[in-house]
């Protein structure tokens, strides 16, 4: 199966974000191809710090991060410094990966 | 090819990013040619409220024009006006319910009110959908 999981939160605020990071790897380690989405306060991960290392973790097992361009730029992060494991991308990747089919969870 | 998308929204207006970020993915959607069908319930039917004005901004001293303030209602128009340009399909459904809590019933042309029926139809009926829930 493909999934595609989108992550608006930002885990300095939301308890339970990391909980969501578990389910991304959850559904790879079962052989699942899995994208995390970071979209608003979401991409605040992507940028080295503490909570970075968790969403590193998440793409080593083989999950496809990326954070939202437009919300990068929104919040000043520079998109050729963010943590090991993510890329900037356009947000048309979740339109694409909607219309591919794929089973689709906003958090 | 293009495919036929359902979204689901719940935030009302000058709330949330949520609600831009969900303009943003239907844009893009209409824009590479897919139907999209929008269900608007609880706080999202006042997304296109007719009545939302621009207004100046008397704390940094700018009038109606300067401070250029932007109203979803008019976003929603240019994505109604996007989907006939291009050839493509916008069927925005608002929760008749959510409207009528809200006093909410003037709404922009071009929209249709509906039940949480009309959701499941979208559903049954769409290549895939996504729920933009509220926090």
């Amino acid at each position: 199966m493909k999934y595609l999981i989108i992550e608006s939160r930002d885990p300095f605020d939301s308890g339970d974000v990391p909980q969501l990071y578990a389910v991304a790897k959850s559904l790879r380690a079962d052989g699942n191809d899995v994208t995390l989405f970071l979209v608003q306060n979401g991409v605040l991960a992507a940028r080295p710090s503490k909570h970075s290392d968790a969403l590193s973790a998440v793409a080593k097992t083989g999950v496809q991060v990326l954070a939202d361009e437009f919300s990068l730029r929104e919040r000043g992060i520079a998109a050729n410094r963010l943590a090991s494991g993510v890329s900037a991308s356009p947000l048309d990747v979740v339109v694409d990966q909607l219309a591919e089919g794929r089973k689709a969870l906003w958090h | 090819m293009a495919k036929t998308l359902t979204f689901a929204l719940m935030d009302p207006p000058y709330e949330d990013a949520r609600s831009t970020t969900a303009l943003r993915l239907i844009d893009l959607a209409l824009r590479r040619g897919h139907s999209v069908n929008v269900f608007a319930y609880e706080g999202a039917v006042y997304l296109p409220f007719a009545k939302q004005a621009p207004h100046p901004n008397a704390v940094h001293g700018r009038d109606v024009e300067q401070e250029d303030h932007p109203n979803p209602k008019n976003w929603i128009a240019a994505l109604l006006a996007l989907a006939r340009q291009n050839g493509s399909k916008l069927d925005w459904v608002q929760c008749g319910l959510c409207v009528d809590e809200r006093g909410a019933a003037e709404a922009i042309e071009g929209l249709r009110r509906g039940s949480p029926a009309d959701l499941f139809k979208f559903v049954e009926e769409s290549d895939n959908t996504l729920v933009i829930p509220t926090r």
